[in-house]
C-alpha cells in the first residue's frame, strides 16, 4: 500500500519503526510482566527527536504536522502500547501549553520537553469525574502570588515519572464549566506527591497514579490561559491528541496481523500451513481491510489538520471511535488465528488483546465519542434546515 | 577536541553466501551496512565530543556508493564526511588501503584521534587501524574498551585482553581500534537523517590527497593471496579457582601428568 508519505514522512517512519524492532521488542514481555516503566525506550525516542516532532522549531523541535506524529504513534504502536501510551500521553500533557501558553512559560517549557530532558503528563480525570468532567473537586484558590491546589487526581498517565503536569482545577465552584482553570505544575513542588501506582490489565509498561494535591502552592504565573478557560483547555487539548489514539489502535491492530499471519503460515495443520485454509484467510483479510479502513480515516483526519481545517471534532472522534473498536476486534482475532499458542504470552498477541481494551476506554470513551459525532450531526442539521 | 573515525561499508554478512569453490563472498544483492565494529567507533568518538567538544569526521576510501555509509555515519551525529574514491585505488590490500586513509587524514590537518573498530566483518584482518597509524607516525592501541581519561595531550584507556585487561597510556594524536564492550551504539536522529538526505559527500580523487600512484591500487599491494581457508580451532581453555595454593598444585599436578615437569 502506498499512503503518499513524504519523504521526511518515511524516514519518521522507519526511524520509529527501528526504534521499535531494536529496543522496544526485545524488552516488551519483560515491561508488560514487572510493570515497568521504558526509560531506556524512551531515552532513546529523545535521542531520535521523535519527542519534539510536534513542538514548533522555535522552541526546539521539529514542527511537524499531526501526520507525522501520527505514523511515530502507529510505528510504535506495532511493537507495545505501553510504550505508545508513554509516548502520546507526553503529548497530551504538552498540548495545554502548546495551545494556550504564554510566551514565557513556552520559553520555560518546551525546549526541555522537545529535547526528552522532561517529561509531561495530563491531570483531569478524578474519581468523580470521568467522561464527566464537571464532576472535578480538586480546587485552586488563588492567595497572593500563589494558587493553593488541593485534591486527588487519578489514573494519571506518566504519573511519578514526568517532571512537568498540567492539571485542570476548580478555581470558583459556582460558575460550572466555567469555574475550571488549568495550571502547571512541577514535580518537587511541596504538597505534590503521587499515590499508589496503579496494576493494570494491559499497557503495563506505562505508569498510572494518582497525583495528590495538600495545600500545593505554586506562582501565579503558572496558570494556562485565564482563570475560567479550564474546560475550554481541556477539551482543545482532547479534541487535538484524539486521533492519535486512533493512530495507536492501527498501530497495534497491524502489529497483531503481521505476528498472526507470520506464525499462521509456518503452522502445519492436516498437512498444509493454515494460510491455505479459506477460513483463516477470510479473517486475515477481513483484519487488514479494517485495519485499512481504520487507518484511512486517522490519515484522513491528520491530513485535515495539516491542511487547517478548523473544526474536526467530528471527524477526530470517528477516527478514534473506529480505529479502536478495530483493535480490539483485529487483537482479538489474532489470538483466534494462533489459537492455543496466541493465548500463551510466549507470544505477543495477548498482550496486544489486553493492551488494546484500553483504547476504547481513554481519553473519552467509545460511548462519548458517539456522543460527539452524534450532536455534530444534528447540530449540523439544524444548522443547515 | 578533533576526532577522525575510520569507516568502511561492508557487505551484511548475515546475509551473505559464500562461493564453496572461490572461497569468496557472493556479494551479489547482498545489502551494504557500515562495518558494525565501525559503529562502535562512530558512537565513542561522539560520546568524546558530546564531553569534550569539538568536530567528529568520517572518512572512508571505496567506490561512489560508499558514501551512502558516511550518509548514515552522519544521520548518528558526525558533523563531516569524506570519501576517498578513485578507479587507481582499485585492488588495493591492507597497505595500499592504509597509505590512502593516512594521506587523507594529513589532509584534513587537525586532529586529535583517529578511531576504527578493531576490524571490518568482510575482510577480518584488523590491519588498517595499526598500519594507518605507522604511516603517520603517531601511537596505535588496539582493541580498546573504554577510555578512562583524556587529559591535554595524554589519554588512557583499556586495552581487552584474551584474560584481563591493559591500562595504557599513550600521548594525542593517536589512532586507536575498539571492541564492541566499549559502547552501545545509538540510533539515527531525525535532525541527523535530515541533514544526511541534503547531504553532499565531499569527494576526494588520489590526486586530491596527493598519493604516489606507485603505492596505491593493485600497484601498491604487496599482499598475495595464495591460498584461503578456515583457521584451526583454538584448544579448549580450562580456569583454575580455589586459593593460590590450590591452584599451584593443581598446575604442578597436570604438567607432571604430560611429563612436562
Amino acid at each position: 500500500m502506498d499512503y503518499l508519505l513524504t519523504e521526511e514522512q518515511q524516514m519518521i517512519r522507519d526511524l520509529a519503526r527501528q526504534i521499535a524492532v531494536e529496543k522496544i521488542v526485545p524488552v516488551r514481555a519483560e515491561l508488560d510482566e514487572h510493570n515497568k516503566f521504558p526509560a531506556e525506550i524512551m531515552k532513546a525516542i529523545a535521542q531520535a527527536d521523535l519527542l519534539g516532532l510536534y513542538i514548533p522549531e522555535e522552541y526546539g523541535g521539529l514542527g511537524r504536522g499531526s501526520l507525522d506524529f501520527y505514523i511515530a504513534i502507529e510505528e510504535l504502536s506495532k511493537a507495545c502500547l505501553g510504550v505508545s501510551t508513554t509516548y502520546a500521553a507526553n503529548a497530551l500533557g504538552t498540548y495545554p501549553l502548546l495551545l494556550f501558553g504564554t510566551e514565557e512559560q513556552k520559553k520555560k517549557y518546551l525546549p526541555d520537553i522537545a529535547a526528552g530532558k522532561k517529561y509531561v503528563a495530563f491531570g483531569l480525570t478524578e474519581a468523580n469525574a470521568g467522561s464527566d468532567a464537571s464532576g472535578i473537586q480538586t480546587t485552586a484558590k488563588l492567595d497572593g502570588n500563589e494558587y493553593v491546589l488541593n485534591g486527588t487526581k487519578q489514573w494519571i498517565t506518566n504519573g511519578g515519572e514526568a517532571d512537568i503536569y498540567t492539571v485542570i482545577a476548580i478555581t470558583d465552584k459556582t460558575k460550572g464549566p466555567r469555574g475550571a482553570s488549568a495550571f502547571v505544575v512541577e514535580k518537587g513542588t511541596p504538597g505534590f506527591t503521587f499515590g499508589k501506582k496503579e496494576n493494570k490489565m494491559g499497557i503495563r509498561a506505562s505508569s498510572t497514579t494518582e497525583l495528590i494535591f495538600n495545600n500545593c502552592r505554586i506562582p501565579k504565573e503558572n496558570l494556562i490561559a485565564k482563570q475560567g478557560m479550564g474546560f475550554i483547555v481541556a477539551m482543545k487539548t482532547l479534541d487535538s491528541s484524539r486521533a492519535g489514539v486512533g493512530s495507536q489502535g492501527v498501530g497495534v491492530a497491524q502489529g497483531a496481523i503481521d505476528e498472526a499471519l507470520k506464525f499462521a503460515k509456518g503452522r502445519i495443520q492436516f498437512g498444509q500451513p493454515v494460510t491455505s485454509f479459506q477460513a483463516v484467510q477470510h479473517m486475515l483479510a477481513d483484519m487488514q481491510t479494517l485495519t485499512e479502513a481504520a487507518r484511512s480515516l486517522v490519515y484522513n483526519v491528520a491530513r485535515m489538520i495539516d491542511g487547517g481545517a478548523k473544526d474536526f471534532s467530528r471527524a477526530s472522534a470517528m477516527a478514534k471511535l473506529f480505529a479502536t473498536d478495530v483493535a480490539m476486534k483485529v487483537t482479538t482475532d489474532a489470538v483466534q488465528v494462533m489459537g492455543g499458542s496466541g493465548y500463551m504470552k510466549e507470544y505477543p498477541v495477548e498482550k496486544m488483546m489486553r493492551d488494546a481494551k484500553i483504547l476504547q476506554i481513554y481519553e473519552g470513551t467509545n460511548q462519548v465519542q458517539r456522543n460527539v459525532i452524534a450532536l455534530d450531526m444534528i447540530k449540523e442539521a439544524s444548522r443547515t434546515k | 577536541m578533533n576526532i577522525i573515525v575510520l569507516v568502511k561499508q561492508v557487505p551484511d554478512t548475515a546475509e551473505v553466501k559464500i562461493n564453496r569453490e572461490t572461497n569468496t563472498l557472493i556479494r551479489d544483492g547482498v545489502p551494504s551496512i557500515i562495518n558494525p565494529y565501525d559503529m562502535y567507533a562512530i558512537e565513542e568518538a561522539l560520546r568524546l565530543r558530546e564531553k569534550h567538544g569539538g568536530k567528529v569526521t568520517a572518512v572512508t576510501m571505496g567506490p561512489p556508493q560508499a558514501a551512502e555509509a558516511l550518509k548514515e555515519a552522519v544521520s548518528l551525529g558526525v558533523d563531516d564526511a569524506v570519501l576517498v574514491s578513485d578507479r587507481a585505488f582499485a585492488g588495493a590490500d591492507t597497505w595500499a588501503t592504509s597509505y590512502a586513509l593516512s594521506m587523507t587524514i594529513r589532509k584534513i590537518g587537525v586532529y586529535d584521534l583517529v578511531i576504527a573498530g578493531k576490524q571490518a566483518i568482510d575482510g577480518d584482518t584488523a590491519q588498517v587501524g595499526p598500519e594507518t597509524a605507522d604511516m603517520l607516525g603517531i601511537p596505535f592501541v588496539a582493541y580498546i574498551r573504554k577510555i578512562e581519561q583524556m587529559q591535554g595531550n595524554k589519554m588512557v584507556v583499556e586495552r581487552l585482553m584474551d584474560e584481563g585487561y591493559d591500562v595504557v597510556e599513550t600521548s594525542l594524536p593517536a589512532v586507536i581500534t575498539v571492541v564492541k564492550e566499549i559502547n552501545t551504539p545509538r540510533l539515527p536522529s531525525l535532525k541527523g537523517k535530515m541533514k544526511a538526505k541534503s547531504l553532499k559527500v565531499t569527494t576526494w580523487s588520489a590526486k586530491d590527497v596527493g598519493a604516489d600512484e606507485n603505492k596505491i591500487g593493485l600497484k601498491g599491494s604487496p599482499t598475495q593471496v595464495v591460498r584461503i581457508f578456515p583457521p584451526a580451532p583454538r584448544g579448549g581453555r580450562e580456569m583454575l579457582s580455589g586459593s593460590i595454593e590450590d591452584q599451584v598444585a593443581a598446575v604442578a599436578k597436570k604438567l607432571k601428568e604430560q611429563s612436562l615437569m
